[in-house]
């Protein structure tokens, strides 16, 4: 028993042997991870140089679904909460962004903000509403939500504004003068530095106080609460910031893609948010851009044989990572580097 | 005479953690066998490792057949019944449907209709209570049920966990009654786990002492009733 | 008050079908503890099986529409011998990935077997109204729906098979003690309900055409449905099914501000009011979640 005390006493005296000190050829894993990093960073600088324009604007759009799914994570895979409506915040995002530059003119960076302002007050209000509901029912509210969107968005109540079913143009800045950039590489940076920024903060943002409360709630709520944590309060800011994100990312969709139309944020969004997150890895920062680079070109690759494939594969791979991980804690992209890394320690 | 049930060497786990330690007993045909210990003693435990609901090492022998590798269903299917710990009434069905479940793997339908009959000379409660839901019956009335239920398997052992949890001291003389009735009358082997251990003593003839998932002492159940440390620790006089 | 009539009646006839979808939904619940978001593409699934044997290969409606309920039967005990069985024990997420796995795959396999187009698919009744109040086809829904619903009653209620059933849904524990085989009881529920969405998406698929995407609507208003009544009661998924449809056609009618395009809307609120203020629904149980 006195172990025991001494371990209450000193909480750290069990941190003595640092987890990284296992080599793998050579460097800790802390700095595998530094290396990994410089090189994904040196790598998506030169990538606009490398590839031709539509390449460019492809990674463009995988870094903005990075960034939904990085939001979709953070509700789901740190805070325990399924959304299956997260096209619908990306779709609140790109509208507000669209309405914004089409008819009040206002200059398209400063509808980033806004548009993100906006999903975190809706994914708020959304989050408090739905605080009580759990698991398969949280589920099946945001599914709801999802399918209903694309209808609210053509509904001639707001279609002077929506534009209806025809959608809204949206003009794109040009680039800074300054740059001796094209369009596609200047947007290509943009969205590279938000979701760095986005990246960077979610790192610290699980890291702290709140994230450990965030994460408190996902593995046992009522544990949690005893604890004196405020669990609505909490799961509504959670589900706002989540939302934050998501309109961020469909803020810069609208921009990039300079248009927008109700269909373009159905349930199939949500689903490949989802998607990307899973097969990312729940509760993995870094996933969520091998999960958003596998959900915007797999369906490029498989198009090739079918159109309807890329639909299907999505499917099976769900399932088998189901199969693989029952507790769903790892996604594909985990599950390679650890792979990955008992092969280079034999 | 021959056992009709064997445990041999029996090792239960739940998860990665061992609950029973090489347990070993065996049962005559048409005695009345009670197994005693503290709360997690690992007594629901052996009664769940006989219906194949957790994970065992060892022999289980009934009537010369191994139940190990069998599913729980085909076990009551050999001619166990479980009345298990909490009662396990089927809330939302009726009084009625309860009792035809405890006979659902067999035949023939009109022995069922008699045998539901016979239950009611039993526990005459249940037949005021024929169409009620069973969620809505009391404790007591529950776990008559449940007993009931598991006669109506006309099994040749029967296993009881706890029959006495949450009864009134009177219903529970009831109870032991009719269980030691049945037992002389039709002659069903039983296997009783009790934390009230006088009682299951008076009921029982045989008995066995289980303690942190062993068995310490075992052997006829006036002997134990007569042991000093047993008398101490779990009759409290 | 013609049109009241006129929309009440759609919308029993409507109702009838969200009804039958909705008890699919209840009866997988029952079997898994799980709500099945893939039901609306499975029943879609199976209205093209239907639609292939009628059209393509020439079969009488009426024999087409047996076999499709017995395919989608064994589909259904399929599915959860192979595909749910091996996941039995893992959490709610887990399962709703597997849920989404499907309904994707149901979608596009049937894109892709059958194409996008929109495909006209018979009815069985004559084109016929009564009194310009309601169609045959309405009248017919109904009637077979409501067939339906009393023979999977009577089949709960009178059958050995269906009181083990039922012992399942109440307390699998125990079933199995008494010898009931439970993995093939929900094997079972699954067959049912893979039926029941079968049916419903044969009745829906004349008026909505065969598309792989038509029944999205329509599994709205049937989680709306199976959630009011109660999302583990059978009778209640029913009274629910009638109930959203009655209510989304008058809705539809008489509140302006909805119209026909804000249908979907309504049912978005009618679950978010559900599961917030009443999450047991009209006539189900208190749902207990262990800690």
């Amino acid at each position: 028993m006195p172990e025991v005390e001494n371990h209450a006493v000193h909480p750290d005296s069990k941190s003595g042997v640092p987890e990284s000190s296992s080599k793998t050829i050579g460097l800790t894993d802390v700095e595998w991870r530094r290396l990994a990093f410089v090189l994904s960073l040196s790598f998506a600088v030169i990538l606009p140089f490398v590839f031709e324009g539509f390449t460019t604007f492809q990674f463009t759009l995988a870094g903005i679904y990075a960034i939904a799914i990085l939001g979709l994570n953070l509700l789901s895979g740190f805070n325990g909460q399924i959304s299956l409506g997260h096209s619908t915040f990306y779709g609140i995002g790109a509208y507000t962004s669209a309405i914004m530059i089409n008819q009040l003119e206002v200059p398209a960076y400063w509808t980033i903000p806004a548009a993100a302002l906006i999903c975190l007050s809706f994914g708020f209000i959304f989050g408090l509403t739905v605080t009580r509901l759990e698991g398969l029912y949280l589920a099946l509210a945001t599914f709801a939500l999802a399918i209903a969107t694309p209808q609210i968005l053509k509904s001639k109540h707001v279609e002077q504004w929506t534009g209806g079913v025809q959608g809204l143009d949206v003009y794109k800045p040009d680039v800074p003068q300054a740059l001796p950039l094209e369009a596609d590489q200047w947007w290509y940076f943009v969205v590279l530095g938000i979701l760095l920024l986005m990246l960077w903060c979610t790192k610290n943002l699980v890291n702290s106080r709140s994230g450990r409360a965030m994460i408190a709630i996902r593995d046992n709520p009522i544990a949690a609460r005893s604890m004196g944590i405020n669990t609505s309060l909490y799961k509504a800011l959670t589900f706002g910031c989540s939302g934050l994100y998501a309109g961020t990312a469909g803020a810069l969709s609208a921009i990039v893609i300079e248009y927008v139309a109700p269909d373009s944020f159905t349930f199939v969004l949500s689903f490949f948010f989802l998607t990307g997150m899973v097969i990312g890895g729940m509760a993995s920062i870094p996933g969520v851009i091998f999960g958003a680079l596998f959900v915007l070109f797999l369906p490029n690759f498989a198009e090739d044989f079918s159109k309807n494939l890329a639909y299907a594969i999505f499917g099976i791979l769900l399932i088998a990572t189901v199969y693989a991980m029952p507790s769903g804690s790892a996604g594909l992209f985990s599950a390679i580097l650890t792979r990955l890394k008992q092969k280079l320690n034999q | 005479m021959k056992n009709l049930l064997e445990v041999i060497d029996l090792d239960a786990f739940y998860g990665q953690s061992k609950v029973l330690h090489r347990v070993q007993f065996s049962l005559k045909p048409g005695g009345i066998t009670t197994i005693l210990g503290a709360n997690g003693a690992g007594k629901t435990t052996t009664l769940r490792a006989i219906c194949r609901m957790v994970h065992t090492k060892g022999k289980i022998t009934f009537d010369g057949d191994s139940l190990v590798g069998k599913s729980t269903e085909e076990v009551s299917c050999c001619g166990i019944a479980h009345v298990p710990e909490g009662r396990g009434t089927f809330e939302r069905l009726t009084t009625r449907e309860n009792l035809q479940l405890g006979a659902v793997t067999r035949k023939r339908k009109s022995e069922i209709e008699s045998d539901i009959e016979r239950m009611h000379s039993y526990f005459p409660v249940l037949k005021e209570r024929h169409y009620q839901q069973a969620g809505t019956l009391s404790g007591g009335e529950q776990q008559m049920l449940a007993v009931a239920r598991a006669l109506m398997l006309r099994p040749r052992l029967l296993l009881l966990d706890e029959p006495s949890f949450g009864l009134a001291p009177k219903l529970v003389r009831e109870l032991f009654e009719i269980l030691r009735h049945i037992n002389q009358k039709e002659k069903v082997c039983m296997l009783i786990v009790e934390q009230n251990a006088a009682l299951a003593l008076d009921l029982a003839d045989h008995a066995y002492l289980l303690e942190t998932g062993k068995i310490v002492i075992s052997g006829k159940a006036e002997i134990f009733k007569s042991d000093e440390s047993v008398r101490r620790s779990y009759l409290g006089y | 008050m013609d049109l009241f009539v006129q929309q009440t009646l759609a919308g029993i006839s409507n109702g009838a079908i969200y009804a039958s979808l909705a008890l699919a939904i209840v009866m997988i619940y029952q079997a898994i503890d799980h709500i099945n978001f893939a039901q609306g593409e499975m029943a879609m699934f199976s209205t093209y099986i239907a639609w292939t044997l009628i059209v393509r290969f020439d079969v009488p409606y009426w024999i087409a529409f047996g076999l499709t309920l017995v395919i989608s039967f064994l589909g259904g005990m399929l599915i959860e011998r192979i595909v749910f069985a091996p996941i039995h024990q893992a959490p709610a997420l887990s399962h709703l990935l597997v849920f989404l796995g499907l309904y994707a795959i149901f979608n596009s396999l049937a894109g892709e077997i059958w194409g996008h187009t929109i495909k006209e698919f018979p009815s069985p009744f004559p084109d016929y109204s009564f009194g310009g109040l309601i169609g045959a086809h309405q009248v017919g829904t109904i009637v077979i729906v409501m067939f339906m619903l009393a023979a999977i009653y009577s089949f709960f209620k009178t059958t050995k098979l269906g009181l083990a059933l039922r012992a399942v849904a109440s307390n699998p524990e125990s079933a199995r003690l008494v010898g009931i085989k439970v993995k093939w009881m929900r094997a079972l529920g699954w067959g049912l309900a893979a039926s029941l969405g079968s049916l419903s998406g044969m009745m829906i698929a004349p008026i909505v055409f065969l598309d792989p995407n038509m029944m999205g609507g329509i599994l709205i208003y049937s989680f709306t449905a199976a959630l009011i009544g109660g999302i583990d009661s059978p009778g209640g998924a029913v009274a629910g099914g009638f109930l959203v449809g009655v209510l989304e056609n008058l809705v539809g009618t008489y509140v302006e501000f909805i119209g026909s395009e804000l249908k979907l809307t309504f049912a978005l609120l009618l679950i978010t009011g559900t599961l917030l203020l009443k999450p047991n629904g009209l006539f189900g149980r208190k749902i207990v979640t262990r800690v």
